[in-house]
């Protein structure tokens, strides 16, 4: 599973990082999360609201800082 | 019907009985009002109180609208309009679609590669930090309905011709070549319940109540200042309506500016009870919310020298227009 944080190093993008290492670290899971900041390549996802949830490369989230329970409900449903 | 209106604006809008209670309180452990210190702590406590209830409501109400208009949606919307609908389309959703000066830049390159002209995003980029619900509102407890309303109309006026001025002059060229080398992509907005939408809206705001809250105290400090230290007559010599540079002069110091709407009411509130001109207060309300340091330095990015500075230039100059002319219906036809 590879998990990426879409946005440009806001602070927003930062607590959804460590949320979502949270999230990954509850359940056991070990993934890499991996922060996407360039701008292109955000953009390049379709996404224009920021921060945003990747997961193996299908945008599961965006525009919105998710809480770990959130983070975590949505992984275990994607695995 | 007139009295009810006044009732609302003034006393549910403009909490005019909390002021009297914070002066009777301020009275009674022994501050007097009336000198200028007690005035000062008077304005700063009510304004205080006032504004951040306001903005809760607000921005309560108005996270809850944007929930239904992510930028990703928008986009799809305005793809499917064409010439100057779309455009004034632009601007409307622009009023609409949640926005920060961060997301600018995916959203500037979202736009551009779903094949809109730039016209149309410069239209949704002028009208989304200068009108949407909460400010009208917030002027209306201010100004009035009649300003209110005006201004809302103004500044989607602006938003539309700027962005059509933009799109006429063949600027296409001047955005940076790396913006349009993505593939159009559309994502699956998810349907949001009821639930979701109210907390995306509590969380909406906590949000911008932590972003703004700075800036509010800022700006009521200084409209306390205003209000109570600085003479009247200096502020009329200044920017009264004898000064003829005195829309253009609160524009140039509006534009480096960074605040949100919130932090400028407080300013504006103290201008106007000194009586400066409608206009002047609106073309400087303008230009600190429409036009930012931190916002040009992003656009930056996506667009070369000469794009950026067409469009500081022309929004600038629309927000002077604007003032002069609201001053001049103001003095004139008592609107």
């Amino acid at each position: 599973m590879t998990i990426k944080v879409l946005g440009s190093g806001c602070k927003s993008c930062i607590t959804l990082a460590d949320n979502t290492k949270a999230a990954l670290k509850e359940i056991g899971l070990d993934a890499q999360i991996e922060k996407v900041t360039d701008f292109s390549e955000i953009a390049s996802y379709g996404v224009m609201s920021t921060p945003a949830l990747v997961v193996d490369e299908k945008v599961v989230s965006y525009g919105k800082v998710l809480k770990p329970a959130e983070i975590k409900k949505l992984l275990e449903r994607l695995m | 019907m007139q009295m009810i209106w006044d009732f609302f604006q003034q006393q549910i809008l403009g909490m005019k009985w909390l002021n009297e209670l914070i002066g009777g309180i301020l009275s009674l452990i022994g501050l007097d009002i009336n000198t200028r210190i007690g005035g000062s702590v008077q304005f700063f406590i009510y304004d205080s109180i006032k504004i951040f209830v306001l903005l809760s409501v607000l921005i309560f109400i108005v996270s809850y609208v944007q929930s239904y208009f992510p930028p990703e949606k928008t986009k799809k919307i305005l793809g499917n309009v064409k010439g100057i609908g779309a455009n004034i389309l632009g601007a409307l959703l622009g009023t609409v679609t949640p926005f920060c000066s961060c997301s600018s830049i995916p959203l500037f390159i979202g736009f551009t590669n779903a094949g809109l002209p730039i016209g149309v995003t410069f239209s949704f980029l002028i009208s989304s930090p200068l009108v949407d619900l909460a400010a009208y509102i917030l002027l209306m407890s201010v100004f009035g309905v009649k300003i209110a309303l005006a201004y809302v109309v103004v500044g989607i006026a602006l938003a539309v011709i700027g962005g059509t001025l933009i799109d006429k002059m063949g600027l296409e060229s001047y955005v940076e070549p790396f913006v349009r080398t993505g593939k159009n992509v559309d994502i699956e907005s998810p349907e949001l319940t009821r639930k979701e939408r109210l907390l995306y809206a509590k969380d909406g705001v906590l949000e911008i109540i932590k972003r703004v809250w700075i800036y509010v105290f800022v700006g009521v400090g200084l409209g306390a200042l205003i209000h109570n230290w600085i003479p009247s007559d200096v502020i009329q010599k200044v920017i009264g309506e004898n000064n003829p540079f005195s829309v253009l002069l609160a524009t140039i110091v509006g534009i480096p500016m960074y605040a949100d709407i919130f932090g400028t009411i407080p300013i504006a509130e103290a201008l106007f009870s000194k009586g400066v001109g409608a206009g002047t207060i609106l073309s400087f309300m303008m230009a600190v919310t429409a036009l930012s340091l931190p916002s040009i330095i992003m656009l930056k990015k996506v667009v070369k020298t000469k794009l950026l500075a067409i469009f500081v230039g022309i929004v600038s100059i629309g927000i002077v227009i604007i003032g002069y002319l609201f001053n001049y219906l103001q003095l004139y036809l008592g609107f």
